[in-house]
Protein backbone atom coordinates (compact mmCIF):
# COMPACT_ATOMS: atom_id res chain seq x y z
CA UNK A 1 0.00 0.00 0.00
CA UNK A 2 1.16 3.29 -0.73
CA UNK A 3 -0.05 6.37 0.32
CA UNK A 4 0.84 9.11 -2.42
CA UNK A 5 1.69 6.73 -5.36
CA UNK A 6 2.61 9.73 -7.94
CA UNK A 7 4.80 11.39 -5.01
CA UNK A 8 6.44 8.60 -3.65
CA UNK A 9 7.17 6.41 -6.90
CA UNK A 10 8.07 9.52 -9.17
CA UNK A 11 11.06 9.23 -11.54
CA UNK A 12 14.28 10.78 -10.17
CA UNK A 13 14.20 13.00 -12.84
CA UNK A 14 10.65 14.57 -12.24
CA UNK A 15 11.90 14.20 -8.21
CA UNK A 16 14.67 16.32 -8.58
CA UNK A 17 12.80 18.84 -10.96
CA UNK A 18 10.62 19.24 -8.04
CA UNK A 19 13.00 19.45 -5.61
CA UNK A 20 14.74 22.16 -7.36
CA UNK A 21 12.08 24.40 -8.04
CA UNK A 22 11.20 24.07 -4.24
CA UNK A 23 14.21 24.72 -3.32
CA UNK A 24 14.48 27.88 -5.61
CA UNK A 25 11.33 28.78 -3.84
CA UNK A 26 12.21 28.35 -0.37
CA UNK A 27 15.59 30.02 -0.54
CA UNK A 28 13.47 33.13 -1.97
CA UNK A 29 11.42 33.21 0.74
CA UNK A 30 14.06 32.69 3.76
CA UNK A 31 15.76 35.20 2.25
CA UNK A 32 13.02 38.09 2.03
CA UNK A 33 11.59 36.99 5.19
CA UNK A 34 14.14 35.49 8.22
CA UNK A 35 16.26 38.44 8.96
CA UNK A 36 18.82 35.79 9.90
CA UNK A 37 19.06 33.87 6.46
CA UNK A 38 18.73 37.12 5.30
CA UNK A 39 21.96 38.21 6.78
CA UNK A 40 23.39 35.18 6.18
CA UNK A 41 22.91 35.19 1.83
CA UNK A 42 24.23 38.95 2.10
CA UNK A 43 27.07 38.01 4.17
CA UNK A 44 28.58 35.26 1.52
CA UNK A 45 27.35 37.53 -1.18
CA UNK A 46 24.50 34.48 -2.30
CA UNK A 47 21.50 35.32 -3.85
CA UNK A 48 17.82 33.74 -4.76
CA UNK A 49 18.48 34.31 -8.55
CA UNK A 50 22.14 32.12 -7.84
CA UNK A 51 20.74 28.93 -7.42
CA UNK A 52 20.28 27.40 -11.16
CA UNK A 53 20.46 23.74 -10.31
CA UNK A 54 20.40 21.38 -7.25
CA UNK A 55 24.01 21.45 -6.53
CA UNK A 56 24.01 24.85 -6.33
CA UNK A 57 23.01 24.13 -2.68
CA UNK A 58 26.18 24.24 -1.76
CA UNK A 59 26.71 27.39 -2.53
CA UNK A 60 24.27 27.92 0.80
CA UNK A 61 25.86 28.45 4.80
CA UNK A 62 24.28 25.81 6.88
CA UNK A 63 22.17 26.10 10.00
CA UNK A 64 23.44 24.86 13.32
CA UNK A 65 20.92 24.23 16.20
CA UNK A 66 22.97 27.34 18.01
CA UNK A 67 21.81 29.38 15.22
CA UNK A 68 18.04 28.83 16.02
CA UNK A 69 18.44 28.71 19.55
CA UNK A 70 20.24 32.14 19.61
CA UNK A 71 17.10 33.62 17.71
CA UNK A 72 14.67 32.38 20.35
CA UNK A 73 11.78 32.42 20.13
CA UNK A 74 10.23 33.17 17.02
CA UNK A 75 13.11 34.98 15.15
CA UNK A 76 13.03 31.67 12.61
CA UNK A 77 9.40 32.65 11.30
CA UNK A 78 9.08 33.80 7.93
CA UNK A 79 5.35 34.81 7.97
CA UNK A 80 3.81 36.50 10.66
CA UNK A 81 3.04 35.37 13.97
CA UNK A 82 -0.78 35.40 13.70
CA UNK A 83 -0.48 32.81 11.08
CA UNK A 84 1.69 30.23 13.52
CA UNK A 85 -0.81 28.04 14.54
CA UNK A 86 0.83 25.58 16.51
CA UNK A 87 4.31 25.47 18.23
CA UNK A 88 6.61 22.86 19.24
CA UNK A 89 10.23 23.25 21.17
CA UNK A 90 13.17 20.30 20.64
CA UNK A 91 13.33 18.02 23.75
CA UNK A 92 15.66 18.38 26.63
CA UNK A 93 16.97 21.47 27.55
CA UNK A 94 15.63 23.92 30.27
CA UNK A 95 17.73 26.39 28.86
CA UNK A 96 16.68 28.09 25.78
CA UNK A 97 14.82 25.18 23.43
CA UNK A 98 14.62 25.00 19.92
CA UNK A 99 11.33 26.76 18.47
CA UNK A 100 9.19 24.95 15.40
CA UNK A 101 6.50 26.96 14.41
CA UNK A 102 3.49 25.61 11.88
CA UNK A 103 1.34 27.50 9.19
CA UNK A 104 -1.96 25.50 8.90
CA UNK A 105 -0.51 24.37 5.20
CA UNK A 106 2.81 23.21 7.42
CA UNK A 107 0.08 20.98 9.60
CA UNK A 108 -0.91 19.32 6.37
CA UNK A 109 2.43 18.95 4.89
CA UNK A 110 2.97 17.00 8.53
CA UNK A 111 -0.05 14.84 8.39
CA UNK A 112 0.60 13.87 5.22
CA UNK A 113 4.00 12.66 5.46
CA UNK A 114 2.94 10.48 8.41
CA UNK A 115 0.35 9.25 6.41
CA UNK A 116 2.90 8.27 3.92
CA UNK A 117 5.11 6.84 6.45
CA UNK A 118 2.49 5.18 8.42
CA UNK A 119 0.63 3.61 5.25
CA UNK A 120 4.81 2.56 4.42
CA UNK A 121 4.14 0.12 7.59
CA UNK A 122 1.30 -1.43 6.50
CA UNK A 123 -1.42 0.32 8.70
CA UNK A 124 -5.10 2.15 7.12
CA UNK A 125 -7.66 3.40 8.01
CA UNK A 126 -9.04 0.28 9.85
CA UNK A 127 -6.47 0.04 12.15
CA UNK A 128 -6.32 1.37 16.08
CA UNK A 129 -3.20 3.07 16.91
CA UNK A 130 -1.93 3.39 20.67
CA UNK A 131 0.31 6.37 20.36
CA UNK A 132 2.49 6.52 23.53
CA UNK A 133 4.99 9.39 22.45
CA UNK A 134 4.02 12.32 24.77
CA UNK A 135 1.25 15.00 23.31
CA UNK A 136 2.83 18.55 24.02
CA UNK A 137 5.88 20.58 23.44
CA UNK A 138 7.01 17.77 21.90
CA UNK A 139 6.72 16.59 18.54
CA UNK A 140 6.03 12.83 18.50
CA UNK A 141 2.82 12.78 20.01
CA UNK A 142 0.98 15.28 17.27
CA UNK A 143 2.83 13.98 14.54
CA UNK A 144 1.61 10.49 14.86
CA UNK A 145 -1.41 11.80 15.57
CA UNK A 146 -2.33 14.46 12.49
CA UNK A 147 -0.41 11.22 10.21
CA UNK A 148 -3.51 8.57 12.22
CA UNK A 149 -6.14 10.99 11.73
CA UNK A 150 -5.19 11.98 7.67
CA UNK A 151 -5.16 8.35 7.10
CA UNK A 152 -8.67 7.88 8.57
CA UNK A 153 -7.47 5.24 11.43
CA UNK A 154 -8.70 5.05 15.08
CA UNK A 155 -6.20 7.39 17.30
CA UNK A 156 -5.77 6.52 21.17
CA UNK A 157 -3.78 9.74 22.19
CA UNK A 158 -3.41 7.87 25.48
CA UNK A 159 0.53 9.84 25.34
CA UNK A 160 3.40 8.86 27.84
CA UNK A 161 2.86 6.79 31.55
CA UNK A 162 0.32 4.92 32.72
CA UNK A 163 1.74 1.34 31.99
CA UNK A 164 -0.97 -0.81 33.45
CA UNK A 165 -3.70 1.57 31.60
CA UNK A 166 -1.71 1.14 28.84
CA UNK A 167 -1.88 -2.74 28.52
CA UNK A 168 -5.77 -2.35 29.38
CA UNK A 169 -6.25 -0.63 26.96
CA UNK A 170 -4.36 -2.55 24.46
CA UNK A 171 -6.39 -5.16 25.85
CA UNK A 172 -9.60 -3.84 25.65
CA UNK A 173 -9.50 -1.75 22.73
CA UNK A 174 -8.01 -4.16 20.47
CA UNK A 175 -5.07 -2.10 19.54
CA UNK A 176 -3.77 -2.92 16.35
CA UNK A 177 -0.63 -0.63 15.99
CA UNK A 178 1.74 0.36 18.73
CA UNK A 179 3.82 4.03 18.95
CA UNK A 180 6.39 4.27 21.37
CA UNK A 181 10.13 4.58 22.18
CA UNK A 182 11.95 1.02 21.84
CA UNK A 183 12.75 1.41 25.74
CA UNK A 184 9.46 2.01 26.58
CA UNK A 185 8.61 -0.66 24.55
CA UNK A 186 10.41 -3.06 26.39
CA UNK A 187 9.31 -1.97 29.63
CA UNK A 188 5.82 -2.39 27.98
CA UNK A 189 6.29 -5.81 27.56
CA UNK A 190 7.68 -6.37 30.81
CA UNK A 191 4.14 -5.17 32.60
CA UNK A 192 2.33 -6.55 30.16
CA UNK A 193 3.57 -10.06 30.99
CA UNK A 194 3.05 -9.13 35.06
CA UNK A 195 -0.66 -8.45 34.20
CA UNK A 196 -0.49 -11.43 32.44
CA UNK A 197 -1.44 -9.74 28.29
CA UNK A 198 0.17 -11.68 25.87
CA UNK A 199 0.80 -8.98 22.99
CA UNK A 200 2.52 -12.05 21.13
CA UNK A 201 -1.65 -13.56 21.08
CA UNK A 202 -3.71 -10.08 20.06
CA UNK A 203 -4.87 -7.46 17.47
CA UNK A 204 -1.43 -6.49 17.38
CA UNK A 205 0.08 -6.10 13.77
CA UNK A 206 2.58 -3.30 13.65
CA UNK A 207 4.94 -1.12 15.66
CA UNK A 208 5.76 2.26 14.96
CA UNK A 209 9.16 3.46 16.93
CA UNK A 210 11.75 6.21 17.39
CA UNK A 211 13.23 9.38 19.34
CA UNK A 212 16.06 7.05 20.25
CA UNK A 213 19.35 4.93 19.45
CA UNK A 214 18.27 1.53 18.42
CA UNK A 215 19.78 -1.61 17.33
CA UNK A 216 19.41 -4.28 15.07
CA UNK A 217 19.34 -6.37 18.20
CA UNK A 218 16.93 -4.44 19.85
CA UNK A 219 14.43 -4.05 17.12
CA UNK A 220 14.51 -7.91 16.85
CA UNK A 221 13.76 -7.96 20.59
CA UNK A 222 10.77 -5.85 20.01
CA UNK A 223 9.36 -7.69 17.62
CA UNK A 224 9.61 -10.80 19.60
CA UNK A 225 7.88 -9.98 22.47
CA UNK A 226 5.22 -8.17 20.37
CA UNK A 227 4.74 -10.71 17.32
CA UNK A 228 4.57 -7.48 14.82
CA UNK A 229 6.78 -6.04 12.65
CA UNK A 230 8.68 -2.97 14.11
CA UNK A 231 9.59 0.03 12.09
CA UNK A 232 11.67 3.19 12.61
CA UNK A 233 10.30 6.59 12.27
CA UNK A 234 12.66 9.13 12.44
CA UNK A 235 12.27 13.31 12.25
CA UNK A 236 13.64 16.46 14.26
CA UNK A 237 11.81 19.21 15.66
CA UNK A 238 13.62 21.83 13.64
CA UNK A 239 13.08 20.40 10.41
CA UNK A 240 9.45 19.16 11.16
CA UNK A 241 8.38 16.36 13.51
CA UNK A 242 8.28 12.42 13.25
CA UNK A 243 7.81 11.64 9.31
CA UNK A 244 10.84 12.92 7.73
CA UNK A 245 11.67 9.74 6.84
CA UNK A 246 9.77 5.87 8.36
CA UNK A 247 10.76 2.46 7.44
CA UNK A 248 8.90 0.73 4.51
CA UNK A 249 8.18 -3.22 5.21
CA UNK A 250 11.41 -3.99 3.79
CA UNK A 251 12.94 -2.91 6.72
CA UNK A 252 16.20 -2.11 4.82
CA UNK A 253 16.58 1.77 5.69
CA UNK A 254 14.12 4.78 6.15
CA UNK A 255 12.24 6.59 3.09
CA UNK A 256 13.03 10.23 3.44
CA UNK A 257 10.32 12.89 1.87
CA UNK A 258 12.60 14.24 -0.20
CA UNK A 259 9.93 16.05 -2.42
CA UNK A 260 9.88 17.85 0.40
CA UNK A 261 13.17 17.61 2.87
CA UNK A 262 16.29 17.71 0.63
CA UNK A 263 19.04 15.48 2.15
CA UNK A 264 22.71 15.54 2.26
CA UNK A 265 25.59 14.10 3.38
CA UNK A 266 28.58 15.41 5.20
CA UNK A 267 32.09 15.34 6.48
CA UNK A 268 31.73 16.11 10.20
CA UNK A 269 35.32 17.21 9.97
CA UNK A 270 35.28 18.91 6.80
CA UNK A 271 31.95 19.76 5.44
CA UNK A 272 32.51 17.84 2.57
CA UNK A 273 29.50 16.76 0.77
CA UNK A 274 30.05 12.71 0.75
CA UNK A 275 28.77 10.31 -2.01
CA UNK A 276 25.82 8.42 -1.90
CA UNK A 277 26.61 5.34 -0.23
CA UNK A 278 29.39 7.15 2.32
CA UNK A 279 28.82 7.68 5.75
CA UNK A 280 28.83 10.89 6.90
CA UNK A 281 26.40 13.33 8.87
CA UNK A 282 22.75 14.32 7.61
CA UNK A 283 21.82 17.82 6.71
CA UNK A 284 18.23 18.67 6.01
CA UNK A 285 16.10 21.45 4.34
CA UNK A 286 13.08 21.99 3.93
CA UNK A 287 11.97 23.02 0.47
CA UNK A 288 7.53 23.49 1.06
CA UNK A 289 8.05 24.27 4.45
CA UNK A 290 6.10 27.62 5.33
CA UNK A 291 6.32 29.06 8.59
CA UNK A 292 9.53 27.81 9.88
CA UNK A 293 11.86 26.84 6.47
CA UNK A 294 15.21 25.53 7.54
CA UNK A 295 18.16 25.24 5.02
CA UNK A 296 21.33 22.85 5.19
CA UNK A 297 20.10 22.01 8.98
CA UNK A 298 23.47 20.30 10.53
CA UNK A 299 20.98 17.26 12.65
CA UNK A 300 24.45 16.24 13.51
CA UNK A 301 22.88 12.40 12.76
CA UNK A 302 25.23 9.77 11.35
CA UNK A 303 24.00 7.71 8.60
CA UNK A 304 24.26 7.43 4.83
CA UNK A 305 22.11 7.44 1.94
CA UNK A 306 20.79 4.76 -1.14
CA UNK A 307 19.10 6.03 -3.85
CA UNK A 308 18.68 2.18 -5.37
CA UNK A 309 14.83 1.43 -6.14
CA UNK A 310 13.32 0.34 -3.24
CA UNK A 311 11.64 -3.37 -3.20
CA UNK A 312 8.53 -1.76 -1.96
CA UNK A 313 8.35 0.30 -4.85
CA UNK A 314 9.08 3.71 -3.99
CA UNK A 315 11.55 5.71 -5.75
CA UNK A 316 12.70 8.41 -2.44
CA UNK A 317 15.94 8.08 -0.99
CA UNK A 318 16.56 5.80 1.83
CA UNK A 319 18.83 6.60 4.90
CA UNK A 320 20.25 4.15 7.31
CA UNK A 321 19.29 3.88 10.27
CA UNK A 322 20.82 6.53 12.80
CA UNK A 323 24.49 5.19 14.00
CA UNK A 324 25.52 7.62 16.35
CA UNK A 325 25.29 11.42 16.56
CA UNK A 326 28.66 13.48 15.76
CA UNK A 327 28.81 15.42 18.84
CA UNK A 328 28.33 13.89 22.13
CA UNK A 329 24.66 14.71 23.01
CA UNK A 330 23.13 11.77 24.63
CA UNK A 331 19.33 10.94 24.93
CA UNK A 332 18.64 9.71 27.90
CA UNK A 333 14.78 8.58 28.10
CA UNK A 334 13.71 10.60 25.43
CA UNK A 335 15.08 13.44 26.81
CA UNK A 336 18.14 15.18 25.20
CA UNK A 337 21.23 15.69 27.31
CA UNK A 338 24.66 17.36 26.73
CA UNK A 339 27.70 17.29 29.13
CA UNK A 340 27.85 20.94 28.96
CA UNK A 341 24.86 21.16 30.93
CA UNK A 342 26.12 18.96 33.54
CA UNK A 343 29.10 20.86 33.84
CA UNK A 344 27.28 24.33 34.14
CA UNK A 345 24.95 22.88 36.99
CA UNK A 346 28.72 21.29 38.74
CA UNK A 347 29.87 24.66 38.43
CA UNK A 348 27.21 26.60 40.43
CA UNK A 349 28.40 24.51 43.30
CA UNK A 350 31.09 25.78 45.66
CA UNK A 351 33.38 23.50 46.43
CA UNK A 352 32.67 21.45 43.33
CA UNK A 353 35.30 20.70 40.10
CA UNK A 354 34.48 20.05 36.79
CA UNK A 355 35.98 16.65 37.39
CA UNK A 356 32.71 14.67 36.71
CA UNK A 357 31.79 11.61 34.46
CA UNK A 358 28.33 10.29 33.20
CA UNK A 359 27.33 7.19 33.24
CA UNK A 360 24.37 6.02 31.01
CA UNK A 361 23.44 2.60 31.82
CA UNK A 362 19.86 0.54 31.36
CA UNK A 363 19.41 -1.98 33.72
CA UNK A 364 15.99 -2.43 33.73
CA UNK A 365 14.85 -0.91 30.10
CA UNK A 366 14.75 2.45 31.30
CA UNK A 367 17.42 4.65 30.99
CA UNK A 368 19.41 5.47 33.82
CA UNK A 369 22.19 7.96 34.26
CA UNK A 370 24.71 8.19 37.24
CA UNK A 371 26.94 11.42 37.45
CA UNK A 372 30.23 10.74 39.01
CA UNK A 373 31.41 14.32 40.94
CA UNK A 374 35.20 13.96 42.50
CA UNK A 375 34.96 15.01 46.17
CA UNK A 376 37.45 18.06 47.12
CA UNK A 377 38.52 19.75 50.52
CA UNK A 378 35.90 21.98 50.30
CA UNK A 379 33.02 19.61 49.34
CA UNK A 380 34.19 17.18 52.30
CA UNK A 381 32.13 17.45 55.51
CA UNK A 382 33.01 15.00 58.38
CA UNK A 383 29.17 14.54 58.82
CA UNK A 384 27.96 11.88 57.04
CA UNK A 385 24.40 13.96 57.06
CA UNK A 386 26.22 16.72 55.34
CA UNK A 387 27.71 14.70 52.89
CA UNK A 388 24.61 13.38 51.87
CA UNK A 389 22.94 16.77 51.90
CA UNK A 390 25.67 17.77 49.35
CA UNK A 391 24.88 14.79 47.19
CA UNK A 392 21.24 15.89 46.66
CA UNK A 393 22.13 19.56 46.49
CA UNK A 394 23.97 18.12 43.46
CA UNK A 395 21.65 16.37 42.22
CA UNK A 396 18.91 18.56 42.49
CA UNK A 397 21.01 21.40 40.50
CA UNK A 398 21.89 18.57 37.72
CA UNK A 399 18.51 17.92 37.35
CA UNK A 400 17.10 21.58 36.85
CA UNK A 401 19.66 21.91 34.25
CA UNK A 402 18.43 18.77 32.22
CA UNK A 403 15.06 18.19 33.72
CA UNK A 404 16.01 14.05 34.51
CA UNK A 405 16.88 12.75 37.72
CA UNK A 406 20.36 11.20 37.71
CA UNK A 407 21.85 9.50 40.76
CA UNK A 408 25.05 10.89 42.03
CA UNK A 409 27.75 9.37 43.29
CA UNK A 410 30.46 10.61 44.95
CA UNK A 411 34.29 9.63 44.33
CA UNK A 412 37.39 10.22 45.39
CA UNK A 413 39.78 12.91 43.85
CA UNK A 414 41.85 12.26 40.98
CA UNK A 415 40.04 9.16 40.52
CA UNK A 416 38.07 9.80 37.29
CA UNK A 417 40.71 9.95 34.15
CA UNK A 418 41.94 13.12 32.96
CA UNK A 419 42.92 13.51 29.46
CA UNK A 420 45.24 15.12 27.02
CA UNK A 421 42.39 16.77 24.90
CA UNK A 422 38.52 16.41 24.87
CA UNK A 423 37.90 14.92 28.23
CA UNK A 424 35.89 11.43 27.88
CA UNK A 425 32.15 12.76 29.75
CA UNK A 426 30.35 10.23 28.77
CA UNK A 427 30.42 6.26 29.48
CA UNK A 428 27.29 4.88 27.57
CA UNK A 429 27.06 1.48 28.72
CA UNK A 430 23.57 0.42 27.06
CA UNK A 431 24.62 -1.03 23.89
CA UNK A 432 22.94 0.97 21.09
CA UNK A 433 25.56 0.66 18.47
CA UNK B 1 41.15 19.28 76.07
CA UNK B 2 40.34 18.83 72.40
CA UNK B 3 41.78 16.12 70.25
CA UNK B 4 42.27 16.36 66.39
CA UNK B 5 40.65 13.57 64.91
CA UNK B 6 40.77 13.03 60.95
CA UNK B 7 38.19 12.21 59.03
CA UNK B 8 38.73 10.71 55.19
CA UNK B 9 36.31 10.00 52.77
CA UNK B 10 36.10 6.72 51.43
CA UNK B 11 34.40 5.73 48.02
CA UNK B 12 32.10 2.66 48.61
CA UNK B 13 35.01 0.69 46.21
CA UNK B 14 37.13 -2.59 47.23
CA UNK B 15 40.17 -1.53 48.59
CA UNK B 16 39.62 1.89 49.98
CA UNK B 17 40.18 1.41 53.06
CA UNK B 18 43.23 -0.21 52.92
CA UNK B 19 44.77 2.05 50.53
CA UNK B 20 44.01 4.20 53.45
CA UNK B 21 45.67 2.48 56.17
CA UNK B 22 48.37 1.03 54.31
CA UNK B 23 49.45 4.35 53.61
CA UNK B 24 49.74 5.22 57.15
CA UNK B 25 51.42 1.87 57.59
CA UNK B 26 54.15 2.72 55.32
CA UNK B 27 54.31 6.63 56.53
CA UNK B 28 55.14 4.42 60.14
CA UNK B 29 51.77 6.24 61.63
CA UNK B 30 50.45 4.13 64.63
CA UNK B 31 46.50 4.51 64.83
CA UNK B 32 44.91 4.72 68.01
CA UNK B 33 40.89 4.85 67.52
CA UNK B 34 38.81 4.11 63.97
CA UNK B 35 35.52 4.31 63.48
CA UNK B 36 33.96 3.96 59.97
CA UNK B 37 30.27 6.16 59.13
CA UNK B 38 29.24 4.09 56.28
CA UNK B 39 26.36 4.50 53.78
CA UNK B 40 25.68 2.57 50.78
CA UNK B 41 27.06 5.41 48.41
CA UNK B 42 30.52 6.24 51.07
CA UNK B 43 32.15 5.70 54.02
CA UNK B 44 33.96 8.36 56.38
CA UNK B 45 37.17 7.13 58.38
CA UNK B 46 38.17 8.76 61.53
CA UNK B 47 41.08 8.56 62.98
CA UNK B 48 42.92 9.24 65.61
CA UNK B 49 46.31 9.37 65.67
CA UNK B 50 49.47 10.69 67.09
CA UNK B 51 50.75 13.08 64.67
CA UNK B 52 47.53 13.88 62.85
CA UNK B 53 48.93 16.82 60.77
CA UNK B 54 51.60 14.37 59.33
CA UNK B 55 49.11 12.08 58.79
CA UNK B 56 46.73 14.43 57.20
CA UNK B 57 49.62 15.53 54.92
CA UNK B 58 50.51 12.01 53.89
CA UNK B 59 47.14 11.36 53.47
CA UNK B 60 46.44 14.21 50.83
CA UNK B 61 49.58 13.39 48.89
CA UNK B 62 47.68 10.25 48.12
CA UNK B 63 44.88 11.88 47.09
CA UNK B 64 42.64 11.71 49.73
CA UNK B 65 40.55 13.96 50.83
CA UNK B 66 40.95 14.81 54.51
CA UNK B 67 39.53 16.82 57.21
CA UNK B 68 40.59 17.46 60.69
CA UNK B 69 37.72 17.74 63.51
CA UNK B 70 38.14 18.36 67.09
CA UNK B 71 36.40 15.43 69.61
CA UNK B 72 36.56 15.18 72.99
CA UNK B 73 37.24 12.15 75.08
CA UNK B 74 36.25 10.71 78.42
CA UNK B 75 37.46 8.27 80.52
CA UNK B 76 34.87 5.66 81.84
CA UNK B 77 34.75 2.88 84.30
CA UNK B 78 34.78 -0.33 82.77
CA UNK B 79 31.39 -1.34 84.01
CA UNK B 80 27.90 -1.37 82.66
CA UNK B 81 26.01 1.60 82.95
CA UNK B 82 29.48 3.72 82.25
CA UNK B 83 28.57 5.25 79.28
CA UNK B 84 24.69 5.75 79.91
CA UNK B 85 25.53 7.68 82.70
CA UNK B 86 27.49 10.12 80.70
CA UNK B 87 24.57 10.45 78.03
CA UNK B 88 22.02 11.14 80.95
CA UNK B 89 24.41 14.17 81.93
CA UNK B 90 24.50 15.28 78.11
CA UNK B 91 20.84 14.74 77.47
CA UNK B 92 19.80 16.61 80.98
CA UNK B 93 21.67 19.91 79.22
CA UNK B 94 20.47 19.50 75.96
CA UNK B 95 23.50 18.41 74.08
CA UNK B 96 23.09 17.14 70.55
CA UNK B 97 25.63 14.86 70.07
CA UNK B 98 26.96 14.28 66.13
CA UNK B 99 28.59 11.05 66.94
CA UNK B 100 30.57 8.53 69.07
CA UNK B 101 33.13 5.81 69.37
CA UNK B 102 34.90 3.48 72.05
CA UNK B 103 37.75 1.66 72.60
CA UNK B 104 39.79 0.22 75.57
CA UNK B 105 42.71 2.27 77.25
CA UNK B 106 45.10 -0.38 77.77
CA UNK B 107 47.37 1.12 80.21
CA UNK B 108 44.70 1.52 82.62
CA UNK B 109 41.63 -0.34 82.14
CA UNK B 110 39.06 2.47 81.36
CA UNK B 111 36.95 2.60 78.58
CA UNK B 112 37.99 5.14 76.13
CA UNK B 113 35.23 7.59 74.25
CA UNK B 114 35.82 10.04 71.56
CA UNK B 115 32.71 12.33 71.42
CA UNK B 116 31.58 15.09 68.37
CA UNK B 117 29.12 17.74 68.82
CA UNK B 118 29.03 21.00 67.47
CA UNK B 119 29.69 23.12 70.19
CA UNK B 120 32.71 21.46 72.21
CA UNK B 121 33.17 24.34 74.61
CA UNK B 122 29.94 23.69 75.98
CA UNK B 123 30.46 19.94 76.13
CA UNK B 124 33.73 20.28 77.34
CA UNK B 125 31.58 22.55 80.75
CA UNK B 126 29.28 19.94 80.92
CA UNK B 127 31.25 17.21 81.33
CA UNK B 128 33.31 19.15 83.51
CA UNK B 129 30.45 20.29 86.17
CA UNK B 130 29.32 16.58 86.21
CA UNK B 131 32.30 15.24 87.60
CA UNK B 132 32.91 13.21 84.19
CA UNK B 133 37.24 12.62 83.59
CA UNK B 134 38.38 14.34 80.46
CA UNK B 135 41.07 12.56 78.85
CA UNK B 136 43.78 15.31 77.79
CA UNK B 137 45.52 14.45 74.30
CA UNK B 138 48.83 13.99 74.88
CA UNK B 139 47.55 10.87 76.85
CA UNK B 140 45.60 9.98 74.00
CA UNK B 141 47.88 10.48 71.34
CA UNK B 142 50.44 8.27 73.92
CA UNK B 143 47.98 5.40 73.78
Amino acid sequence: MIWNEKAECMSRDDLEEIQLKRLQDVVQRAYQNVPHYHQKFEDIGVFPEDIQTLEDIRKLPFTTKDDLRQVYPFGMFAVPKKDIIEIHTSSGTTGKPVVSGYTQEDIELWSEIMARGLTMMGIDEEDIIQNTHGYGLFTGGFGVHYGAQKMGSTVIPISTGQTRRQIEIMNDFGTTVMIFTPSYGLYLSEVAEEEGFDPTNSQLKAIGFGAEMWTDEMRKEIEKRFGAPAFNIYGLTEIMGPGVAVECQQQKGLHICEDHFYPEIIDSKTSKIMEAGQTGELVLTNLSRQGMPVIRFITKDITRLNYNVCGCGRTLVKMDRITGRSDDMLKVRGVAVFPSQIEKALLKIDGVEPHYQIIVTRPNRLDEMEVQVETSPILFSDEVKEMVAIKNKIGSYIENEIGLRVNVTLVEPKSLPRSEGKAVRVIDKRNLC
Amino acid sequence: MKIKQLSIFLENKKGRLWKALNTLAEGNINIRALSIADTSDFGILRLIVPEPEKAKKLLEENNFVVKTKDVVAIELSDHPGGLSDVLKILNDSDINLEYLYAFVHEKKDKAIVLLRTDNLEQLIDVLDDGGTSLVPPEEVYDL
